[in-house]
């Protein structure tokens, strides 16, 4: 399967989105911001960092660059996208996804384990995370505190879009658990078609357990999951 | 010819900088200070003789589009 990456100035995940792909035995390029095609792609990774060095608010300019109208097209047309980090702020930005990521209400950069619990697996991204799994992944964030206004909210949870919530290693959500403020604990979230995704924490910086945890392989599990069935239906 | 801009968090939208500000200003015994909100000042030159009423248009779309993001922020836009 063919995961493309997205290169912005100052991305800095890009490399490890690659890696952590082309580990678990897929092909994963870089696709510069300038590109305004995305090429022979399954699958868009719109990775961590800091892209156009977070002036003006986060994702604002990214979300203008030419890849970006091939990825709206790309969503469009029902291909997987998802955003990681910086990358959940540039598709919230280009109204891909709901709300908005701000500031964290205790004004620290947080660069930490957090634990994630699974609200759904209705969707290509969580569809292979084992039942009751708490997943272990780190968040490196000053803005990462999800927000939405109420009517947002209520759609979606109405909609079951809130993947995956802050909670504690028990699993419980709490707002002790929550390290930026995000409402409802969330950390990530997918549109109403589901196929676009964006969290906040770092899957593919918690895929191999060198790194100290492999969590962050079942999103990658999940997503690999949906591409196969896609893939099945058509030869069918 | 200039435009003016002045971008504020919306009052729903939990504005940490602000309230940080606002207990510091308590702390030095400034008193009565009931909120405090902050945001961001732009300020945009204009070329000499731009029909203002244009100008005023094209960006308020620009502020709606990329200066502000109006799912947490209000703006403020004067031409002068």
């Amino acid at each position: 399967m063919n995961f493309a990456v997205l290169q912005f100035p100052a991305s800095n995940c890009d490399q490890d989105a690659v890696h952590a792909v082309r580990r678990l035995g897929h092909s994963a390029r870089l696709v510069w911001h300038k590109e305004a095609s995305l090429g022979d792609t399954e699958v868009v990774i719109v990775p961590g960092g800091f892209s156009y060095g977070d002036y003006l608010r986060c994702g604002a300019i990214a979300r203008f660059s030419p890849v970006m109208q091939a990825v709206k097209q790309f969503a469009d047309n029902g291909g997987l996208v998802l955003g990681v980090c910086n990358g959940f702020q540039v598709l919230a930005e280009a109204g891909l996804l709901p709300g908005a990521l701000i500031r964290n209400r205790d004004l620290q950069f947080h660069c930490e384990n957090v634990f994630l619990k699974t609200v759904t697996n209705e969707s290509p991204f969580t569809s292979r995370i084992p039942a009751g799994k708490i997943l272990r992944v780190p968040i490196a964030h000053g803005e990462g505190c999800y927000y939405a206004d109420e009517e947002t909210l209520a759609k979606l949870k109405a909609g079951n879009q809130i993947l995956w919530q802050y909670c504690d290693a028990a699993g419980n959500v709490t707002d002790q658990a929550n390290p930026n403020g995000a409402l409802l604990n969330i950390a990530g979230i997918c549109n109403e078609r589901r196929n676009v995704a964006g969290l906040m924490p770092h899957p593919e910086r918690a895929c191999e357990p060198l790194l100290g945890s492999d969590d962050g392989k079942w999103i990658f599990e999940s997503v690999f999951a949906a591409l196969e069935k896609k893939t099945a239906a058509l030869v069918a | 010819m200039k435009a003016k801009i002045i971008i504020t968090p919306k009052k729903a939208v939990l504005d940490p900088q602000g309230k940080t500000v606002q207990n510091a200003l308590a702390h030095m015994g400034y008193t009565g200070v009931t909120g405090v909100h902050i945001g961001k000042y732009i300020e945009i030159d204009l070329a000499p003789g731009t029909d203002s009423a244009a100008a005023e248009k094209a960006l308020n779309e620009a502020a709606h589009k990329l200066l502000s993001n109006p799912v947490i922020e209000d703006y403020k836009l004067e031409i002068v």
